[in-house]
């Protein structure tokens, strides 16, 4: 699913040269805070039982707070494709960027 | 704290946050809402996919009930919060000027 969501917006970035990657800086600024707070979340879900996984379909590899690898993954992978797709968007339609001069 | 609140609750101060912090609010502009429209369908899909095979599942305690395309209705929440919290800084830190190009 993660690899689904990798080549469904990675494309992005060479076949219409959008530059997340390369601004690497701002990219890890934007995911970062965000992700930690669903990280958090998420933790507290496993933690009370909203969510489980069923051990035998994940790679079985765990990091704190009982969370698997694969979500930890996906709090990058997931919030870097709708950045690719934000600048994407408003690549194609410039006039839908946003202003700088206010 | 069920699935449920916790999803509504991220929504609503996603929102908050957008429109009053923001001088350029997402919810207010194209750009998002072409984003949005784009980003939905595959949510939807992989949604299925986690939870119509039960790599992911919930407990019936944590969620209303609805389901759309197999996965709780409160992922859609989640989702939005996700993406809108994500863009919001993205776009933030743009206008402060960094890594803009």
């Amino acid at each position: 699913m993660l690899l689904f969501v990798i080549f469904g917006s990675f494309w992005l970035e060479i076949v219409l040269k959008i530059g997340v990657l390369r601004r690497i800086k701002r990219t890890v600024l934007s995911i970062l805070p965000i992700s930690t707070m669903f990280l958090i979340w998420d933790a507290y879900a496993i933690r009370q039982g909203h969510w489980f996984f069923d051990r035998e379909k994940i790679l079985g590899i765990y990091g704190p707070f009982d969370i698997p690898l694969e979500e930890f993954l996906f709090f990058i992978i997931v919030p870097l494709a709708a950045i690719m797709t934000i600048e994407a968007v408003t690549t194609v339609n410039k006039h839908w960027k946003q202003r700088y001069d206010v | 704290m069920t699935y449920s609140q916790i999803a509504i609750a991220a929504a609503i101060i996603a929102i908050i946050i957008d429109l009053t912090v923001s001088s350029q609010p997402l919810l207010k502009r194209r750009a998002f809402w072409a984003s949005y429209a784009i980003i939905l369908p595959f949510q939807l899909l992989t949604n299925w996919w986690l939870t119509s095979r039960n790599i992911v599942m919930y407990s019936p305690d944590a969620i209303f009930g609805l389901r759309i395309a197999s996965a709780p209705a409160e992922d859609l929440l989640f989702g939005f919060a996700l993406i809108l919290g994500v863009m919001g800084i993205w776009e933030y830190l743009g206008r402060r000027g960094i890594s803009r190009e």
